[in-house]
């Protein structure tokens, strides 16, 4: 399938799921809508995670880190729109101000820059690390930007900040209330993170990822120009881990360094591409889906700690029985008869 | 035209550690030229200084392709590649869980070397052809003797015009020394190569060599001027046989 068309077809489910989502509204009311939020916005999460972790083989401990960088990239956008007479008062900024407040998409896309900027830094920072020493790395990055944004008054600091989610969206005629603009956002942004992520995975880029995570000095030797491959790749997977949590003080309405930085993020960004798959883009999508509605099942019939127990437990379970995950197994299941590969010599 | 490479008092270490010094080495176009030396005496560090993966910290490196002078200490390794120069690493390093085929194209990942892929491609199976049958299966799930030909058939990939081989015996039984040798020969004489290759196998390399070099501590021990006064050599049979 050509990437257009994949777009397309991406982009027709996306607007069925929605048309549903609406459809439902009148019965179970705006529920799904939240819970399907933090199904999508996983999915947008772990695509991300896999870029850099499943096709080129870093595994990135620091998802949270992006993520949180573009929820307070929102927070602190927000806050000088919410009062630009007093932050914006000097004349070179007042022309400033009367671009704010910023949209959404916008916000989406300044969260995705910082985030994506954040990524190529510490890509070009922790270049000569490999394996356990990168995973560390990007561990304590977390750490730091967590301390920074606790000792960062403006953006509330360690009190955090309450984001007034407005009642309303207009695109054009239509108004929509705020929960179903958000859903339908991190839909979208949930197609763009598929697409991208297939796109790279038959491309060109791609092999040379596949490469440096099954050997990367010999891709070097090969001609595979790593260092560039590996900034692109730790800045893609950067910028949409920092799209995705663009819109989170939207959703939440308040926004502490606890919950932005959260661990599960960092751990379900891990644990859904490995659990659904890292080498094909549809890994993590089926990943997010499953563990994603499994931890919003549990939240309301059981309780919400249960959550991350879930993906521990299912997590060491494929890791022993299927580590190729679930799209390892359908695949496995698919050709069945194939017979099994001689090992070598 | 042809192409030759030429290397004059190198030193190369990694850290404190100095494992290559002042080595002066060189090989003429369309010539075989084997580096011989046993365990860790620097002919792998050599390779990788040519190829730009070890910097060296003293010396010249200069390659003559068709015509063209290159300093290869100033470029990238990825420069050094699309001048066509093509390196097949010690104990092969292929990528085992892709394809042979996606090998083979990751021998071709230079834009320089893209544009003959298709034909390039077409040449290896008709060099290997166990390698056309095996097109769609793990690298890791060939044998070691396929192994071997796969990583030749990447490093032909890029139509090179040098080709460094590192140690082509390790890991193989004697038998496929002997056709990996063979193969090496084959496509130096079918392509016109000049092949700089670092062996252990004495008497193996010998057999292809035109000339050749014995490196001790890293540093050039002995220089054969032919494949005869290798063979003869009182001190080779000496320090480096044993006999």
């Amino acid at each position: 399938m050509r990437s257009w068309v994949f777009l397309i077809v991406a982009l027709i489910v996306a607007a069925a799921v929605f048309a549903a989502a609406l459809l439902v509204r009148t019965t179970y009311g705006d529920y799904l809508l939240f819970a399907g939020y933090v199904v999508l916005q996983y999915v947008v999460l772990a695509t991300a995670w896999n870029i850099l972790g499943g096709y080129c083989g870093y595994v990135n401990f620091g998802s949270a880190a992006f993520f949180a960088i573009g929820a307070y990239t929102t927070v602190a956008l927000h806050k000088l729109g919410a009062n630009p007479g007093r932050y914006l008062s000097d004349t070179p900024f007042e022309v400033l101000g009367t671009l704010l407040p910023l949209s959404l998409p916008t916000l989406i896309l300044l969260g995705g820059i910082v985030s994506g900027l954040v990524g190529f830094g510490m890509g070009y920072l922790t270049l000569r690390l490999r394996g356990v020493f990168f995973a560390i790395a990007t561990l304590a990055m977390a750490v730091v930007l967590q301390t920074i944004v606790v000792n960062w008054d403006y953006v509330g600091g360690s009190r955090g900040a309450y984001i007034i989610r407005p009642d309303a969206a207009e695109i054009g005629p239509v108004s929509l209330a705020y929960i179903q603009y958000l859903f339908l956002a991190m839909m979208l942004l949930a197609v763009f993170a598929l697409w991208v992520a297939r796109t790279i995975e038959r491309s060109r880029m791609g092999l040379g990822l596949a490469a440096i995570r099954d050997d990367e000095p010999a891709a070097e030797a090969s001609g595979v120009p790593t260092l560039r491959l590996k900034l692109a790749a730790t800045a893609l997977s950067g910028a949409l881990m920092g799209m995705a949590g663009a819109p989170f003080p939207y959703y939440v309405g308040y926004v502490e360094p606890a919950n932005a930085f959260g661990l599960p993020y960092a751990v379900n960004a891990i644990a859904m591409p490995m659990i659904g798959g890292t080498t094909t883009w549809a890994g993590p999508l089926v990943g997010a889906l499953v563990l994603g509605s499994l931890q919003q099942i549990a939240t309301v019939t059981f309780r919400s700690e249960a959550s991350l127990l879930i993906v521990g437990v299912l997590l060491v379970g494929f890791v022993i029985v299927a580590p190729r995950g679930i799209v390892g197994l359908v695949e496995n299941w698919r050709r069945p008869k194939k017979k099994k590969l001689k090992s070598p010599q | 035209m042809g192409s030759s490479i030429a290397i004059e008092g190198l030193h190369a270490g990694y850290g404190a550690v100095r494992v290559i010094e002042d080595v002066t080495i060189s090989a003429a176009p369309a010539e075989t030229v084997v580096l011989l030396g046993t365990n860790g005496n620097g002919k792998s560090t050599l390779m990788k200084c040519i190829l730009g993966l070890v910097r060296p910290s003293a010396g010249r490196i200069v390659a003559d392709i068709d015509g063209g002078r290159h300093d290869l200490t100033r470029l990238s390794t990825e420069e050094i590649v699309d001048l066509g120069i093509a390196l097949v690493p010690e104990g092969r390093r292929l990528f085992p869980k892709l394809t042979v085929e996606e090998n083979l194209l990751l021998g071709a990942y230079r834009r320089s070397a893209r544009e003959q892929m298709g034909r390039n491609l077409d040449t290896c199976f008709s060099v290997f052809p166990q390698l056309a049958e095996r097109r769609g299966q793990l690298a890791g799930s060939l044998s070691g003797g396929e192994q071997q030909m796969l990583a030749l058939g990447r490093a032909l990939m890029l139509a090179p015009k040098i080709l460094l081989v590192d140690e082509p015996s390790v890991g193989l039984a004697p038998i496929l020394v002997a056709r990996t040798i063979d193969a090496i020969k084959e496509l130096k004489d079918k392509y016109q190569l000049t092949v700089l290759m670092a062996e252990q196998n004495f008497t193996q390399a010998v057999r292809i060599a035109d000339r050749g070099y014995v490196i001790v501590h890293g540093r050039i021990a002995v220089e054969g001027r032919s494949a005869d006064e290798l063979n003869n050599n009182d001190l080779i049979k000496k320090f480096y046989l044993g006999l």
